[in-house]
Order: structure tokens, then C-alpha cells, then sequence
């Protein structure tokens, strides 16, 4: 029973009066910068890092960790209050939690939140325990092959994120691709539409994209008249998912979870993919897809499940292999100098309380964000009271200053402005911006990745099929755009019969 | 009546947080926005923030090595030291943003080898590396290390030489990045071994290193700060360290020199600079608080962690650093340019 010592010495290096003192201030810090619209965790986890190197090593990987989940947590609380996702993830969540707050259950939106990701941190957090170092080694059979067809597959799954027009929606990604093609190419250094201004050479950050796009345009759109104002709501029906929705929410906060485990474990970005992917599989098994986009609650337990699983499990690879699979993890992994212990597989096996102290620490900071956030649903129902005079200036303030903490680059706040104006041009114009927001984020991991597999190669497209989990992944990505066009064309069939007939 | 209070309250809590981070946006910008009164003299300096701006992301190898040393000189200077990281284009964002600041002190720019590499790499790069910054002094030099994937056919350095020569078609050589310090040293090889080989750049060394762990490039250069971990571990395989010295972390791996490939020398050298202008005096305060901080047993302890050292404390000085800046600016001209790169 060593998988029960471990996690005995896990508990008893969590549970003491420090590290859960400090859990629990990484993850209210995380809860608040993930409310703020802007600041995200890498911002805060930079900011503080300094701090913690007077702090016992496992004490602070503890906060900063905390800092990093509970913002994923945290990040949902706007994308459903006022359409403002921090994150890519909360996109998927704005989608429908947005539509939902609209109606007046921005309670139930919240609370479906939650549970999900208390859900799927607990079952990420046992996944962790007990697969960790296998499930890495899995992860490193993914190369750029393999990350290729994955986010393709992605991608060809995530059109069913449009709300409306598949065309618009293609169009919109098609956009977004283009946008993340902005900056240094990484293989030649060739600057791609840069014009001239250096400041764009590392590209447009991804907040200023998501925080003009949803927040800014959002509150431009709600400035017309008070008519189609939607940010201040009329009547909060009920702070509580009602019985019918606790039964709605189960399967997708368990399919959630598992995706976002899986995804998470890839330490090539295969964790931004969660929570678009629980969306599209959720509207396409459900018996209700037309409720999707129009405040579906299954559109927001499932993503957020997902996304809170991923972020645990992307733990995995910088835990076992010492490897960091986003900007987050890189900054752990500058903590982990600090302190003394050099990252890599050997962390495991010379330093098990702090690698069981941390995963025992994630499962309590899972129970402390839930008992932190289930109070305080109903504070911030209240808060979409605030006449709109007053939030709407406070939001683009806040929106401004996280955004410049992230690289105290006053570009990235022009950016806002400039992403708020198109934003409002495309909604005008019947589009939407989560096609956008994906295609930025993903269009730049399918070029790099198809061109890393082909230098690789040596040119040679036939790596895509030859290798097998790059094969299966294709098949299935195949397979999804079958899905997605024959129904059309079928109906097309059906309409040229009855013309006939 | 009621709910007016209620979302009164809210509003101030959303109000506090806003402060809060108003406060941590603003203290860490302050010594580069307001440093406008004190660079008469060293007189009065320092009486306010100092603003040390890394040009990289925070949590790097540059990023650490300048909050080691920013504590101690901060003592010394009797000053509060701000670590601000300004990332962007291999560094020139942030270098560029320091080189037009205030020449007074309160402005300092850690930067690497990447200083004498940038005219090189970038057409339009807007400020010169000895024309616009007056050296503060040398700080560490990073050694770096050859590895490859743990079941790389080469079992040496000279294998290794050997094997890439007679299978220049199929090796790979992962870097993280154009002008990267594992790029620059992964050119050097090339131009060592008179082979041209094929790169694979990645974004950053994290998902270089998972690739080269993972198996999917052959062998790559990268610091000791970030391939110490998964020598240990043997999860690489290490053929030689790329300074005149062992490193004290992994003392079984030879030199270059001793591995018979003795043109590959290359350090990621670290150094503090001043916008040009700023009075002497100034200088004279920032470099004695270095080699204080450099003599420091905590950061020598913290930097023995990283598989470095600091510099001996006559390389701390503004003279040394220019000269180190001189000769390789030279050096990176020449092999850049043989290498055909021009990042524009």
C-alpha cells in the first residue's frame, strides 16, 4: 500500500497550520486575480515568486499553485457575469454562463462552475496520486506530429462553437489564425506583420484579444440604448441549480473531467484544448442542441470541469519530468531553482513530501475554493446591480491595469481598445468573437507544430500518417468533419428530392 | 433602500481589489517612470526605487540571477530594488525600452549574451550595444552543456563529432529560438565541426528539453541552470560542459577542451548596464554594490545550485564588462554572419 504512505505523508506535510494557511491565501489570490478581468496567474505568480523565496520550498510551490488553479476558477465568475473571460478556457465558459446570467441564472451558471471544477479537481487530484509518472511517459510519445493532428482535431471539433452561421464561425477562425500569425516567425525570425513596430514582434497577447473582443465590445454593444443593455439584469430568477439542473449537469462534468485529465497530461499545450472540446461534445451528444449557445448549463459544467482537470493535471509533466507545459509552469519551475531542488525527474524520489505535500495540497485547495466560492455566488449576483455607470468605467479600468501588469507594455493596452472597436464592428455585423478567440490560440500551435514535424521530417508529409497515435488522431478529426458536413448535405439531398417529387 | 447598500458593498469590494492591484501594477513601474530628479551626482543617489528591468520572462534563468543579486546590492545601496521583466524579440524590447530611459541611475538592464548577439541578429534593432549603455560589470557566466536523447547512438564528444559528420542528412538540432543562447551555442558546434546541420527551433528551452527528453530531436546546447536536472536523472545523455572549467554540480562531465573539441567555448555571460549618460559616480555606487552582492555566501550558495558562479570581483567592473562586450560583439558577428542569419 505505498500509494497510501505517500499520500499519508502528502496529508501530513499539507495539513500543516502553514501550508494550509498558505494554500488558502494562493487560492483566494487566485480567485480574485482570476475575477479581475486581465491580471491572470502568470502575471501574479511572476509578481510574487520574489516573496516566496523566504518560504519553506514546499510551502511556496503550495501558494503558487494555488494561485494558478484557483485564477482558473476564479476566471469563470466573469466570463458568465459580465462576458469577460481572463483566459482562453473561460471563452467556452462565456458562451453559454453569459447567455445564462442574461436569463437571470447567473446563480445556477456559477454553481454548475463550482461543482464541476471541485468535481474534476478531486478526480484529477487522484488521477495525479496515482498514474503520474506512467501517464508522463504516455505524454512524451506526443512530438509535433502528434501535437499537429491534436489540435486539428481541435479545431475541426470546435466549429460547433459557432451560435449562429458556420460560415461566419469559419470565418471568425480563420481570423483569429491570422491575428496569431502577428510577430516573430520562430523558425527564420522573420517579423510577420509587424509594421514596423517592435512592440509587436513577441505578438498580441492573448488578453488584450479576449478582453476587447468580449469585455470591451460587450459594454460598447450595451451602450446603445436600454433596450439590448443585457449586463445589468432585470431579475435574478434563482441563486441555486434547481433539481432538473444538478440532473443536467452530471454527465458533462464527469465526460469533462476525463477530457480535461487527458488533455491536461500533454505537456505541448494539450490544456487549452479542454474546455473547447467538452463544449463541442457536449452540444453534439446533446438531445438539447439547440439550447447550446442560448444558455445551455451543460455548456458551462462541462467546460469548467474540464479546464479545472486539465490544470491539475498539467502538473504532471513538470512534477515527474521536471518539464513545464505553459508559462505557469515555467515560473514553478524558476521557484524550484530558487529553493535549491532542480527540476526533473528525480523531484519524485528525493523530495516526496513535496511532491506528495503538493498534490495533497491541491485536493484541500479544491475543498477551501469551493467553500470560499459557493458564499459568495450570491455577492456576486448582487454585483450585477451595480448601475452600469459605475461598472462599465470600473471594468475597463481594471481591464486596463491587468493588462499592462502583464509585461508593463503600454501596447497591450492600445491593443484593447483596438480589439474592443473591431469586436463591436463584428458582433454589428452578425460575428462572433469564441471562433475568433480559438483559431488565435490554436492556429499558432497547428503551424508550429506542422512545420517542427516537417523540418523533423525532412519534408516528409507522410510522418502525419505513418506515425500511429498521429494516424488515429487524424482518422478521428476526419471523421468529425464527416459528422459536421453530411448532415447538410443530406438535407441538401432532402431538398432536391421533395423538388423532384 | 436595501439593495442600494448591497451593491454598494460590493462595488467597494471590487473597489479594494482594484486598489491592490493598482498598487502592485504601479510599484513595479515605479523607479522607471519617476526617476527624473536625482542624476546631478551620486550625491543624494540613490533616494528613491531602483528599476532593474530583465529583458526576459520572469521565473528564467536571467530572471533568477537578477533577483539573487538584486537583495544584496538593494542592502548595499540602501535603495529598494524592483525587478521588472519587459520581455519581447530576444530581449531587444526591454534592452531598447533602457537604453532611452533616464540616465540617472534608476534604470538598470540585466542582460545576457544576447547584448553582443542582437546588432548581429536584427536589422532595425534602434539603440547600440556600446554606444548607448554604460557598463555596470560582469555578473555570472551560465556554463552550458552538450545533450542529447538518452539513446543517441554517440556515446562521446568525439563520437559525436564523428556520427554528425557522417549523417549530416539525418541529425537534429533542437534550439529554443532564434538568438536563444542554445542557438548561438548549437551554431558554434556547426561552425566547430565544419557541419551544417538541421535546426529545430522551438519557443523557449521547456518544450526544446521535453522534445529532446521525449526523443522526437536528436541533441541540442542548452545552460546547466536547465539541463542539470535531467543529466542526473539520466534522462539525457551529456557529452561535455562548454567552459574552461568543470562545473561543481556535475564534476564527472568533461570540458569541451578536454573532449578534444576545444573551439566550442561559449558562456551565457551576464551583465548589468546603464543607460549612456548617467554620471560616473552613479556607475562607480552600482558596481561596488555588485561585487558586494557577488561576494555574498547566499548568492554564491544560490548560484552553485544553478551549476555557476559568480565572477571574480575584478570582472565586476565597467572596464572589463566593455571589453567582454567588445570582443564579443566581434566574435557573434563573425559567426552569425558565416551562418547566413538576419532576423531583420
Amino acid at each position: 500500500m505505498e500509494l497510501l504512505d505517500n499520500l499519508a505523508l502528502g496529508f501530513s506535510t499539507a495539513l500543516l497550520v502553514q501550508n494550509v494557511l498558505y494554500c488558502f491565501v494562493g487560492v483566494l489570490l487566485g480567485t480574485a486575480v482570476g475575477v479581475l478581468p486581465g491580471i491572470g496567474p502568470t502575471a501574479t505568480v511572476a509578481m510574487l515568486l520574489p516573496i516566496t523565496f523566504s518560504f519553506e520550498p514546499v510551502t511556496a510551490l503550495i501558494m503558487l499553485a494555488g494561485i494558478y488553479y484557483g485564477a482558473q476558477y476564479g476566471g469563470s465568475t466573469t466570463a458568465i457575469l459580465i462576458n469577460l473571460p481572463g483566459e482562453s478556457s473561460a471563452a467556452v465558459t462565456a458562451l453559454d454562463g453569459h447567455e445564462m446570467a442574461r436569463q437571470g441564472r447567473a446563480g445556477p451558471a456559477l454553481a454548475a462552475a463550482a461543482i464541476g471544477s471541485f468535481i474534476a479537481g478531486t478526480v484529477a487530484t487522484v488521477a495525479l496520486a496515482v498514474a503520474a509518472p506512467p501517464l508522463a511517459r504516455v505524454a512524451l510519445q506526443f512530438g509535433p506530429a502528434e501535437y499537429f493532428s491534436l489540435v486539428l482535431l481541435g479545431l475541426i471539433v470546435s466549429i460547433a462553437l459557432a451560435r449562429g452561421s458556420t460560415l461566419k464561425a469559419l470565418a471568425m477562425i480563420a481570423l483569429g489564425v491570422l491575428l496569431g500569425t502577428v510577430g516573430q516567425d520562430i523558425y527564420t525570425g522573420t517579423p510577420r506583420f509587424v509594421f514596423d513596430q517592435r512592440e509587436l514582434y513577441g505578438g498580441i497577447d492573448f488578453v488584450s484579444v479576449a478582453v476587447g473582443m468580449f469585455g470591451v465590445a460587450e459594454i460598447l454593444r450595451n451602450l446603445e440604448n436600454e433596450q439590448t443593455r443585457t449586463a445589468v439584469i432585470t431579475k435574478v430568477k434563482n441563486l441555486w441549480p434547481t433539481r432538473e439542473d444538478r440532473r443536467r449537469i452530471i454527465g458533462p462534468i464527469l465526460r469533462g473531467t476525463g477530457l480535461g485529465a487527458a488533455l491536461g497530461v500533454l505537456p505541448g499545450g494539450g490544456h487549452v484544448l479542454a474546455s473547447f472540446t467538452s463544449y463541442a461534445v457536449e452540444k453534439r451528444i446533446s438531445k438539447r442542441r439547440q439550447e447550446f449557445g442560448r444558455g445551455a448549463i451543460e455548456g458551462v459544467a462541462g467546460p469548467e470541469s474540464a479546464n479545472n482537470a486539465a490544470a491539475q493535471t498539467s502538473f504532471i509533466p513538470l512534477l515527474t519530468l521536471g518539464l513545464p507545459a505553459h508559462p505557469v509552469m515555467a515560473l514553478m519551475v524558476g521557484a524550484f531553482i530558487v529553493h535549491g531542488i532542480t527540476p526533473g525527474p528525480n523531484v519524485i524520489t528525493e523530495e516526496p513530501e513535496l511532491f506528495w505535500g503538493l498534490i495533497a495540497s491541491m485536493w484541500i485547495g479544491n475543498v477551501l475554493l469551493v467553500l470560499l466560492n459557493l458564499p459568495l455566488i450570491g455577492l456576486w449576483v448582487r454585483m450585477l446591480r451595480i448601475p452600469y455607470q459605475v461598472l462599465f468605467p470600473m471594468i475597463i479600468l481594471f481591464a486596463a491595469i491587468g493588462t499592462y501588469s502583464l509585461g508593463f507594455n503600454a501596447y497591450d493596452v492600445y491593443a484593447i481598445v483596438f480589439f474592443g472597436v473591431l469586436g463591436y464592428i463584428l458582433i454589428k455585423c452578425g460575428c462572433e468573437p469564441a471562433p475568433l478567440l480559438l483559431g488565435f490560440v490554436l492556429g499558432p500551435l497547428v503551424e508550429e507544430n506542422l512545420r517542427r514535424a516537417l523540418i523533423i521530417s525532412r519534408g516528409d508529409a507522410s510522418v502525419f500518417v505513418t506515425r500511429p497515435i498521429s494516424a488515429v488522431l487524424l482518422a478521428l478529426a476526419v471523421a468529425a468533419l464527416a459528422v459536421a458536413v453530411l448532415p447538410a448535405i443530406r438535407r441538401r439531398r432532402e431538398v432536391v428530392f421533395t423538388e423532384e417529387e | 433602500m436595501k439593495t442600494t447598500s448591497r451593491y454598494r458593498s460590493a462595488a467597494r469590494m471590487i473597489a479594494a481589489i482594484g486598489v491592490v492591484s493598482l498598487v502592485a501594477a504601479c510599484s513595479g513601474n515605479g523607479g522607471a517612470t519617476g526617476g527624473a530628479t536625482g542624476g546631478d551626482a551620486s550625491g543624494g543617489y540613490p533616494d528613491q526605487n531602483i528599476t532593474f528591468v530583465v529583458p526576459f520572462s520572469a521565473g528564467g534563468p536571467t530572471d533568477t540571477v537578477t533577483r539573487m543579486i538584486a537583495e544584496p546590492m538593494a542592502a548595499k545601496l540602501g535603495a529598494k530594488v524592483v525587478v521588472q521583466n519587459v520581455e519581447g524579440a530576444g530581449g531587444t524590447v526591454g534592452a531598447g525600452e533602457v537604453a532611452r530611459a533616464e540616465p540617472d541611475g534608476y534604470t538598470v538592464l540585466m542582460h545576457h549574451i544576447g547584448m553582443s548577439t542582437a546588432p548581429a541578429l536584427y536589422q532595425n534593432l534602434g539603440y547600440k550595444p556600446l554606444e548607448n549603455f554604460e557598463m555596470v560589470g560582469l555578473v555570472t557566466e551560465v556554463p552550458m552543456t552538450v545533450v542529447a536523447r538518452k539513446d543517441f547512438a554517440p556515446a562521446t564528444l568525439q563520437d559525436l563529432v564523428t556520427y554528425v559528420k557522417a549523417n549530416a542528412d539525418k541529425v537534429t538540432l533542437a534550439n529554443a529560438g532564434i538568438g536563444a543562447a542554445s542557438h548561438l551555442c548549437g551554431l558554434l558546434f556547426q561552425t566547430a565541426t565544419g557541419v551544417k546541420l538541421q535546426e529545430v527551433p522551438y519557443e523557449g528551452t521547456g518544450p526544446a528539453l521535453t522534445d529532446l527528453v521525449g526523443g522526437q530531436v536528436d541533441f541540442m546546447c542548452d545552460q546547466t541552470t536547465n539541463t542539470s536536472g535531467q543529466i542526473s536523472a539520466n534522462e539525457v545523455k551529456a557529452y561535455a560542459v562548454t567552459t574552461p572549467e568543470r562545473v561543481k554540480s556535475l564534476p564527472n562531465l568533461p570540458t569541451t577542451t578536454e573532449a578534444g573539441l576545444p573551439q566550442l567555448q561559449v558562456s551565457v555571460w551576464h551583465g548589468l548596464y546603464v543607460p549612456k549618460g548617467t554620471p560616473q559616480p552613479v556607475v562607480q555606487k552600482l558596481s561596488e554594490a555588485l561585487k558586494v552582492a557577488l561576494a555574498d555566501q547566499k548568492v554564491i550558495d544560490q548560484m552553485a545550485k544553478l551549476g555557476t558562479a559568480p565572477v571574480p570581483a575584478e570582472d565586476a567592473t565597467p572596464q572589463v564588462h566593455r571589453a567582454k562586450l567588445e570582443e564579443q560583439l566581434g566574435t557573434w558577428a563573425k559567426v552569425i554572419a558565416d551562418a547566413g542569419l538576419k532576423a531583420s
